[in-house]
């Protein structure tokens, strides 16, 4: 699972006021590259949420991300390669995501995190 | 189809290792697959302009859909109850992200991301009750309202689905609108028992210009009994307003019956046309010695 997917999952358990961004526990982290579109990168720029970005590559063992960022870095190249290789490059393999207001942990097996939910949290 | 798998077993068991791999090695489902989600692809309408799109497969299974996603350039997401199907994506390396979740239990996604939502041959799973928890009515309305919640305004979601009777059609339709989303239903080849194909086409947002229901294919072989309706006016079964009475839609062999020559009529009029009043008499149908 690449950032680009955990930055848009939020804990669904009922109940559940704040599941976002769920914390990672990378217990194995691959990198594969993927082709950089600067269009792309353009329009998801003003989707993701950039903290939780930043943190979430810090716990994968990336931390060259800028703190804060603004539209007008997105006409720096290497603003791009960088912000490219957090959200697609970076794949969580096998680990966690915990829901940051109940600890519910939602296992990664294969990339593939588990995120089905047990009867009495619908 | 012989039986219909939804009956057999609910999916993250029917769809078990051996199903998935046989699902998957069929050159005949694959071709089926891919067909259908180009045509639910095209059926988004997402802008021209080459720029790849974040699309979420819901149900995604193997990945034969999403497979469609990635050679049209797009980011996709996919999810999927059953672990089996997921493994056999991953065998395949598909290129979208996995995720083991069942729809009815809503998405858990944040607002407004999504640029689009395809579903290929998978929503009519949630009509049915597999477990005494489950209340098919109830798993609807949480699979549509969390995706409304996460499509961002304007975006559209497309269903290829195989509802077993009109009544779970209406549902599965139903559920949408209270959901929130504008749209219809597009049959393509209708008069085709094996090509009919039937695609929900949903709208995030209030009714506009894009919400209104495109055209399906194939029914050029039909007799058409007014001269002046034109290619694109006269191929879709729409049925955008829920509480319009199914059999009255259908367009039957026979001619095209009332509520299309009033709908015809009313879009005659608003062309600034002189349309005879409606009466009691308009469009019924006449005896044989006529
Ligand atoms: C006929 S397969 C289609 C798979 C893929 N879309 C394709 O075109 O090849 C239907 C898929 O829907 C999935 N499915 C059924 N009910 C589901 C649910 N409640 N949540 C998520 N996936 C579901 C099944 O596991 C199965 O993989």
């Amino acid at each position: 699972m690449r950032l680009l997917t955990h930055n848009m999952l939020s804990c669904n358990v009922k109940g559940v006021t704040n599941g976002f961004p769920l914390i990672i526990q990378a217990d194995k982290v691959l990198e594969k590259p993927a082709e950089l579109n600067h269009d792309f990168l353009r329009n998801m720029f003003y989707k993701v949420d950039w903290k939780a970005l930043v943190d979430a590559a810090k716990s994968m063992g990336y931390s060259e991300l800028p703190e804060s960022a603004e539209a007008s870095m997105l006409e720096s190249l290497d603003f791009l390669n960088r912000f490219h290789h957090a959200l697609m490059e970076l794949h969580l393999e096998e680990g966690a995501l915990i829901c940051p207001e109940t600890g519910r942990k939602f296992p990664v097996d294969k990339g593939i995190p588990n995120m089905l939910l047990h009867e009495d949290e619908v | 189809m012989a039986s219909r798998p939804e009956l057999l077993a609910p999916p993250e068991i029917f769809y078990d290792d051996t199903e998935a791999r046989k699902y998957t090695s069929s050159s005949r489902i694959i071709d089926i697959q891919s067909k259908l989600s180009e045509r639910a692809l095209e059926l988004l309408a997402l802008p021209d302009d080459g720029i790849p799109r974040l699309l979420l497969d819901i149900g995604c299974g193997s990945g034969l859909s999403g497979e469609t996603l990635s050679e049209n350039g797009h980011v996709w997401i996919g999810l999927d109850i059953s672990q089996s199907m997921l493994n056999v994506a991953l065998e395949r390396e598909v290129e979208g992200d996995l995720l083991l979740g069942d729809m009815g239990q809503g998405l858990g996604l944040r607002s407004g991301v999504l640029d689009g939502a395809i579903s290929i041959s998978a929503v009519q799973w949630l009509c049915n009750a597999d477990k005494s928890s489950h209340e098919p009515r109830l798993r609807l309305k949480a699979f549509f309202g969390s995706l409304y919640r996460c499509l961002a305004r304007g975006a559209r979601a497309v269903f290829q689905v195989y509802p077993e009777n009109i009544a779970q059609r209406e549902l599965i339709l139903s559920s949408a609108m209270r959901a929130g989303f504008a749209g219809g239903v597009v049959v393509d080849y209708p008069h085709s028992s094996k090509s009919r194909k039937e695609y929900l086409v949903l709208t995030c947002g209030p009714p506009s210009l894009s919400t209104s229901v495109p055209n399906g294919k194939g029914e050029d072989g039909e007799n058409s009994t007014d001269e002046s309706s034109g290619d694109e006016e006269n191929q879709t079964v729409s049925i955008s307003d829920r509480h319009r009475p199914r059999k009255k839609q259908k367009v039957n062999k026979k001619g095209k019956g009332r509520e299309w020559v009033m709908k015809k009529k009313e879009q005659m009029r608003k062309k600034g046309n002189v349309v005879p009043p409606d009466s009691k008499y308009t469009a019924r149908k006449r005896k044989s010695r006529f």
